[in-house]
């Protein structure tokens, strides 16, 4: 032991010098955090404890053309975690699962928005029934990090009246998130998944806002961030040409006992007034994720409610295409308005080897070509298409649109079938070569055979034998009104036509559905259809007043048994509209 | 028996033992004040409390003579191992290292954590048996009294288990054999096998050490077993060591961490150093004034009353109040290396040293642990870290030293030597 005062010194300088030493490294590396990367920190310091928040953007209102309400926003709740991990989310979703019930569904669809996006706050409840926000509200210390938030939530007035139309919206699905038309979306966002909501959706949503928060570490929102929310935008309304008291009107028509589709157009500018698909479904139902026995039910529906029958549904039209076969055979010089054909009808005619009936077992007799529309007298029509011969006939109703869409503003309109041009190759592909005969002309020209038209396909080409024979183009939303045109008549011949379709609702097939003061011109179809033999397709497409066509309207009954009885529903929706119209002049928006 | 020439007490030591205090306790009051409130809130009552008695101990302790220091050392060793080893059967966990047995509790009570006196103790007996010794040892060989003396409570401590702790031991002990004027060389050979483990994670680096090494060794020539021995045990620690961790599954290697150091769960202690690593550097210059770091006050800076205080020093006072806390630091110890240096005996002497190395080795690890130059591992600061019996056993050293001082040689009245 050598504790000579020389010796201690010594050691105390080294020790001194020790502690100077390592207290500068110390300082050193203080200097260089604090101050030499202090930004990198203060930065690193803020994102720890700054969250954006998005604040939910209302949906654009839907107006019908006189600015009633079709589609709004109403307010609602949703609930959202800023989690950290998936077992954050899950472990919330559990907690909550003691005071609400929680499907096993929703804690899916929170984990996998949570994986979409863990950034962002996670949606668990995009529509929170009031009960779970209030009492969430109660236990907020128990659940850091969870976000309520008031959301806007859609709601259509008139939920079922409108579905056809306006469609619905919901959550943005993983498929549409993972397509770059939605490169944009997030998940949990609203997103219009049919009709107008759909076909809009550009317009109609909102843009999403943003508040600041501070979060502590698990994730609690401890304050608002001094600085400014960004608001969330609403887009402008979007304004249709749907009369809403109309399309209430025909949908009340239908009501949830007849199975068909309606749809009324103003015929010179195309713009849609009505257009109801029944059985209909409650679209409001649908917000917020469908409840599951509702979404079965609609399923399994045999009537399929959520099959929208006026765009989407094709059927064989019947005799309300006989007016095409009849403007093929005018325009092509074959045939005039008074001409007869060379066999009078007995209740059906003999072609080859086959026996072919007229719906009216007592024959028309010998009838002119507007008899035999008002009458819509097979035998007379199946002549006719021999006169035009097949290849012509196919080729007219091609120029007459049978095989377009009417590109009408709504989602996924489906294609009408008619045959293609030559017919030859059609039909070798369709029975063979050797498995069809020329018979075809006569089932094709009375409406029947290889031919299906969706309801506002036949709506379309009314609009042109109700004017100058161009055809509007369906239009939901107000814009450009494109007419085009389908065939060249004289006026003459056109007004033979018009009177003939007259003659229809005066004393022909539809006479029943005659109005009081108003002329009604139109043609019933009673179509076989495959799937029930004994149960036809009913069938009117007319439009109305007769002297200044304010609008056609086109109904099918799904194995409505007779074109009367679409008549009649038909006339009704025009005599409102017509007399309605009156009254409601004054109301028109803007 | 008090002596005659008894110099005035050393005001100097207290004051900066009670500036350093009062500024510890404003920092754990800041700890607490946090968005969320949590029981952190209240600690720095107790704290006042702790800090009081200890104040209290400590001038009892002032009052007594060296003399009974070192006759009373056997015992409060003894005492000590004894309380280390029944803490092995009663000991009860606490907070972040709540698997380990370092608490004496009493009827679910925790009294204290009793391997903070064990410190003072293995310093008293160390001093005892180093000053026994006519001359400083001159061979490994010679070095096992103090190696036992230390190494008896380290393997308890170890054993509870307590890296931090048991890495005071070894820093006090290594000091105190330097201060007993054990050869430089000597001391490298001795800590060579743990310098090894250290720098094999750089094989290169581990290289060049051990080549120096061999130089010391042929320069110095020590008896053949012990040159045996230590190349030995480099070669074990640098070179085979390496190799078998990295056999070692990481779950594993995790679970060997944890188990040397309970509060250094591997996943945890990352996101630790970022988030104090953070609080510190948002600092800045001036801090984010006074129970304002947002860091803290939201909770991303765990352990912000004990083992983390001082990223609260670094987040809310900046730079400044860093410079400010190291400074005292430095002037505390560079006072007590003094106070040893003019000890009127070399069991005082020693003791004075051995207390200053123990503070030394807590500032260092916790600081350097918090601004990431060191390893994470649970150890508290001195006078700031919340804990009762740390501010008990710290005040404890600063009487000790007051004492020693007080029987020193000349008079108390530069701050340095």
């Amino acid at each position: 032991m050598s504790f000579h005062p020389n010796a201690v010194q010594q050691r105390a300088r080294v020790a001194s010098a020790l502690v100077f030493a390592t207290i500068l490294v110390l300082l050193g590396a203080f200097f260089r955090a604090q101050v030499l990367r202090n930004a990198e920190y203060t930065l690193a310091s803020e994102e720890n404890r700054l969250r954006e928040i998005p604040l939910p953007a209302p949906r654009g209102i839907i107006y019908d053309r006189t600015g009633r309400i079709i589609a709004e926003n109403l307010p609602g709740y949703s609930i959202s975690l800023l989690a950290r991990n998936e077992d954050s989310v899950r472990a919330t979703m559990a907690r909550i699962g003691g005071l609400a019930q929680v499907t096993p569904g929703q804690v899916g669809a929170a984990v996998r928005r949570f994986r979409r996006d863990p950034t962002r706050p996670t949606v668990l409840f995009g529509d929170a029934p009031f009960e779970l926000v209030s009492s969430l509200e109660e236990r907020r210390v128990d659940f850091p990090g969870l976000i309520i938030q008031s959301s806007p939530k859609r709601h259509y007035p008139d939920g079922p009246a409108v579905s056809a139309l306006v469609g619905y919206t919901g959550e943005v699905s993983d498929q549409e998130l993972a397509s770059d038309a939605f490169a944009d979306y997030k998940p949990g966002q609203q997103v219009g998944k049919d009709g107008i909501e759909r076909q809009y959706e550009g317009r109609l949503r909102g843009r999403e806002g943003l508040r600041f928060v501070e979060v502590d570490a698990r994730g609690r929102v401890v304050r608002e961030d001094p600085r400014e929310d960004v608001p969330a935008d609403a887009p402008a309304p979007l304004y249709t040409n749907i009369d809403l008291d109309l399309q209430r009107f025909a949908a009340g028509i239908f009501g949830d006992s007849l199975i068909g589709a309606v749809v009324a157009i103003e015929p010179r500018s195309g713009e849609v007034l009505a257009l109801h698909s029944a059985p209909t479904f409650d679209p409001n139902r649908f917000i917020g994720g469908i409840p599951f026995d509702y979404w079965t039910a609609l399923q399994a529906d045999p009537r399929r409610p959520l099959y929208n029958k006026a765009i989407k549904g094709t059927y064989p039209p019947g005799s309300v295409w006989k007016l095409q076969t009849a403007i093929i055979a005018m325009e092509a010089g074959l045939v005039d308005i008074d001409d007869h054909m060379a066999t009078p009808c007995a209740g059906g005619y003999q072609y080859g080897n086959r026996y072919f009936r007229c719906w009216d077992k007592k024959g028309h007799g010998d009838v002119t070509l507007a008899g035999a529309i008002e009458h819509s007298c097979d035998v007379y029509f199946y002549q006719l298409g021999l006169k035009i011969g097949l290849s012509r006939l196919i080729a007219g109703g091609i120029r007459l649109g049978s095989r377009d869409r009417t590109g009408i503003d709504l989602p996924a309109e489906n294609r009408p079938l008619f045959p293609t041009d030559p017919p030859k190759a059609y039909y070798d592909k369709l029975f063979g070569p050797r498995g069809w005969s020329n018979a075809v002309t006569l089932n094709l020209s009375i409406g029947q055979g290889e031919n299906s038209q969706t309801v506002v396909n036949m709506a379309r080409f009314y609009t042109a034998l109700a004017t100058d024979g161009s055809a509007a183009r369906p239009e939901i939303v107000r814009g450009e009104s494109q007419r085009t045109p389908l065939f060249r008549l004289t006026d003459a011949q056109l007004r033979g036509i018009q009177g003939a379709l007259e003659g229809v609702v005066g004393r022909g097939t539809a006479a029943g559905s005659r109005l009081q003061g108003i002329t009604v011109a139109g043609k019933t179809g009673t179509a076989q259809n495959a799937q029930d033999r004994s149960a036809d397709h009913a069938w009117f497409v007319g439009y109305a007043p007769a002297e200044d066509p304010k609008i056609v309207v086109a109904v099918m009954l799904e194995f409505g048994l007779h074109g009367s009885r679409a008549a009649r529903i038909a006339t009704r929706i025009m005599e409102h509209h017509l007399k309605a119209k009156v009254t409601s002049m004054p109301e028109v928006d803007g | 028996m008090r002596p005659a020439q008894r110099v005035p007490e050393d005001w100097p030591l207290l004051v900066i033992a009670l500036a350093l205090t009062t500024f510890g306790i404003a920092m754990v009051y800041s700890a607490g004040q946090t968005d969320v409130s949590t029981i952190v809130a209240k600690v720095w009552r107790t704290q006042v409390m702790w800090a009081l008695l200890g104040i209290g101990v400590a001038y009892t302790i002032s009052r007594t003579s060296v003399r009974l220091l070192e006759w009373g050392s056997v015992w409060m060793y003894l005492g000590a191992c004894v309380m280390l080893l029944a803490l092995l059967f009663i000991g009860k966990g606490a907070g972040t290292a709540a698997s380990t047995k370092s608490w004496i509790a009493i009827g679910g009570v925790r009294l204290g954590q009793p391997s903070e006196l064990a410190k003072i103790a293995v310093v008293l007996m160390l001093a005892r048996v180093l000053s026994a010794q006519r001359t400083a040892p001159t061979s490994l060989a010679g070095l096992w009294p103090p190696v036992l003396i230390t190494g008896v409570p380290w393997l308890l401590i170890m054993a509870q288990p307590d890296l931090g702790t048991g890495i005071v031991f070894i820093g006090v002990l290594f000091a105190m054999l330097f201060w007993s004027g054990v050869p430089w060389p000597l001391l490298l050979m001795a800590a060579s096998p743990g310098i090894s483990l250290i720098l094999a994670f750089g094989p290169g680096v581990w290289g060049g050490w051990f080549f120096l090494l061999l130089l010391l060794l042929w320069w110095k020539r020590p008896a053949w077993i012990e040159t045996t021995a230590i190349i030995a045990a480099n070669v074990a620690m640098g070179v085979i060591a390496p190799i078998l961790w990295d056999k070692l599954d990481p779950y594993q290697q995790n679970r060997l961490l944890v188990f040397l150091d309970p509060s250094a769960d591997p996943r945890a202690s990352g996101y630790h150093l970022i988030q104090s690593q953070v609080a510190i550097g948002s600092g800045g210059f001036l801090g984010k004034g006074f129970t304002l770091g947002s860091q803290k006050r939201l909770a991303f800076l765990p352990e912000q009353h004990t083992d983390f205080i001082f990223p609260v020093v670094g987040e809310e006072l900046g730079f400044l109040g860093v410079t400010l806390a190291l400074g005292l630091y430095t002037v505390l110890m560079l006072r007590t290396v003094r106070v040893a240096a003019r000890a009127s005996t070399p069991f005082a002497s020693l003791v004075a040293f051995g207390l200053t190395a123990a503070w030394f080795t807590h500032i260092v690890v916790n600081i350097g642990m918090t601004v990431g130059l060191m390893p994470i591992t649970g150890i508290p600061l001195p006078f700031f870290s919340y804990g009762g019996s740390f501010m008990l056993a710290c005040w404890m050293a600063v009487g000790i030293l007051v004492l020693v001082s007080a029987e020193g040689r000349g008079k108390a009245d530069g701050l340095v030597i």
